[in-house]
């Protein structure tokens, strides 16, 4: 063993008794779980906060004047400011709940992209965006006559600039969407620079954040983004919540995305009016208790904190690069300077699938196929990988368990 | 490594390592193409008529690639209804592990049925082969 399992950083052992399902064996093992970049664990205090609203606070938001709903509604809305103030945001009007990332960008491509963008602007993506941040543009470009360009990577998984100042060149790209951290390579993105770089060149700036916003402090006015979107349940908290950050400016210009009640001002049959920010873009009932336990996790992690996450993420992606490159015939994905805690890899002569079976095996969960990124998968030369992403509750004990559950998938490959 | 030996049996790993129906054959009347979307692994499957000789193209795990290494053997010389039958006499086997005498060598792979997302790796092959007995010459 390498490490004790207390880290230097963060208390690992009283984090994971936070974590319930961490207890749980699988096929008879002690769960080893590497796969929170998929989706993250819950604490106690997010399936407490959850359970509390269902049974002693919960009615319709925004529509009750009796007692119940306008405490649920009190709560709903704090959570609103709880996410501003967790994404440093100017406002709050600037927070609109969605139900993921996914959805978020979507959100954007429908309004943002049909009525502010014009058919023959373009838009930027680059070579390692997760589905989600490909699909939407794709539709937008067919629907739309927008054209959609992609940045080159470098072979280490590094945004490639000189690809990225082609893309630009001609003058009519309008908008940089772009993840914060990828969830095949861990590259963080320098989103400040891109930000600044997109601005100069009179474009607005996308980040997906659903990776990023898990293990590092997002400051979204000293990056300067425009759009910032994350899924509440890769940071600890429930699915079926995400959060779409804009700047108030361009929520205002924006169109409503979906029609229904809460996101209008008045209704007649001739015509309707919309609400102002953020309650134009959430139409009817929302994820009301999911949004209480985005709430939650949001104070979970802070009580935690992110330098000691981030600083314990650290040591665990080093020793896990370490650990890893050791294993002969296995291949790491991705060698960017600023990486944090998502390793790719393949190995000779097994496929990912087996590797991920004969994991799950020793109760050692991590993912395995293309990671929702198929494009990134051709362009790093591989068709699948086998992936571990590691969270605050990761132990340097469960990096060893799967060193040495490497090696035996070894032995039945040789 | 016993936990995992009723799943990755001698035969499975054998015919990973050395598939002896793989590659493009010089003559074939039909073929088809199978896709698992969720993993991206992918075969293509080449059939000459005449006593029915069967080929693959595959990307994908060693349970699909020894699923349609032992296809080929199990459908050799068959009719399109007796490849059907045998379809169906296998999705059964690998979805309830239940072997099958008549299935021969391709009870190997009832160990699946204990790993519900790689039950897909097994039945690819057919797929694809039903795909190009379906399709036009």
């Amino acid at each position: 063993m390498s490490a004790a399992l207390k880290s230097e950083f963060l208390d690992v052992t009283a984090i994971r008794k936070d974590f319930p399902i961490l207890a749980q064996t699988v096929h008879g093992k002690k769960l080893v779980y590497l796969d929170s970049g998929a989706s993250a664990q819950k604490p106690r205090m997010v399936i407490d906060a959850m359970m509390h609203c269902m049974e002693a606070q919960y009615a319709n938001v925004h529509r009750g004047l009796h007692w119940m709903s306008e405490r649920t509604s009190d709560a709903y809305e704090a959570v609103r400011d709880k996410t501003a103030a967790f994404l440093n945001a100017a406002s709050r009007e600037e927070i609109i709940f969605t139900r993921n990332a996914t959805e978020s960008i979507n959100l954007i491509a429908h309004t943002y992209g049909r009525a502010i963008l014009k058919p023959g602007d373009a838009i930027v993506i680059s070579e390692m965006e997760h589905h989600a941040n490909i699909v939407p543009w794709q539709m937008l470009r067919d629907s739309h006559g927008i054209e959609l360009r992609i940045a080159k990577i470098t072979d280490s998984g590094e945004l490639d600039f000189t690809s990225l100042e082609e893309k630009f060149a001609d003058g009519k790209v309008k908008l940089l969407a772009i993840t914060h951290m990828s969830n095949v390579l861990g590259t963080y993105t320098p989103v400040e620079r891109l930000a600044a770089f997109a601005h100069a060149h009179g474009a607005k700036i996308l980040l997906d954040g659903s990776q990023a916003v898990v293990h590092r402090q997002v400051d979204l006015q000293a990056i300067d983004a425009d759009f910032y979107v994350f899924s509440g349940h890769k940071l600890y908290g429930p699915t079926g919540i995400g959060v779409l950050y804009a700047k108030r400016e361009l929520l205002d210009a924006m169109p409503p995305f979906l029609g229904g009640g809460d996101m209008i001002a008045s209704v007649s049959y001739e015509r309707s009016t919309w609400a102002k920010p953020p309650y134009r873009f959430e139409a009817g009932t929302p994820a009301i208790i999911e949004t209480i336990g985005l709430g939650a996790a949001i104070d979970y992690v802070l009580s935690i904190g992110f330098p000691a996450i981030a600083a314990h993420e650290r040591a665990l992606t080093d020793h896990g690069l370490a650990t890893l490159s050791k294993i002969e015939g296995l291949r790491i994905l991705g060698a960017a300077q600023d990486r944090g805690g998502v390793i790719s890899f393949t190995m000779e002569g097994a496929h990912a699938h087996d590797i991920a079976t004969l994991l799950d095996r020793q109760g050692i969960a991590v993912r395995a196929g293309h990671h929702c990124a198929e494009p990134l998968m051709g362009r790093m030369g591989v068709t699948s990988t086998a992936r571990a992403t590691f969270a605050m509750y990761t132990s340097m004990e469960e990096i060893d368990a799967l060193a040495t559950g490497l090696l035996r998938v070894k032995q039945v490959f040789a | 490594m016993s936990e995992t030996a009723d799943l990755y049996q001698a035969i499975i790993m054998d015919r990973t390592k050395n598939p002896r129906h793989a590659g493009k054959p010089p003559h074939f009347n039909r073929e088809g193409h199978g896709d698992n979307p969720m993993c991206g692994d992918r075969i293509h499957v080449y059939v000459a008529d005449d006593g029915t000789q069967v080929h693959h193209e595959s990307r994908g795990c060693a349970i699909m690639i020894a699923s349609a290494e032992l296809m080929a053997d199990a459908v050799a010389g068959l009719t399109a209804d007796a490849i059907a039958e045998r379809r169906k006499a296998f999705e059964a086997m690998v979805t309830t592990g239940t072997t099958n005498p008549t299935l021969g060598d391709l009870n190997a792979l009832s160990g699946v049925s204990e790993y519900r997302s790689r039950i897909r790796c097994a039945t690819l092959p057919w797929s694809a082969l039903t795909a190009a007995l379906e399709g036009a010459k």
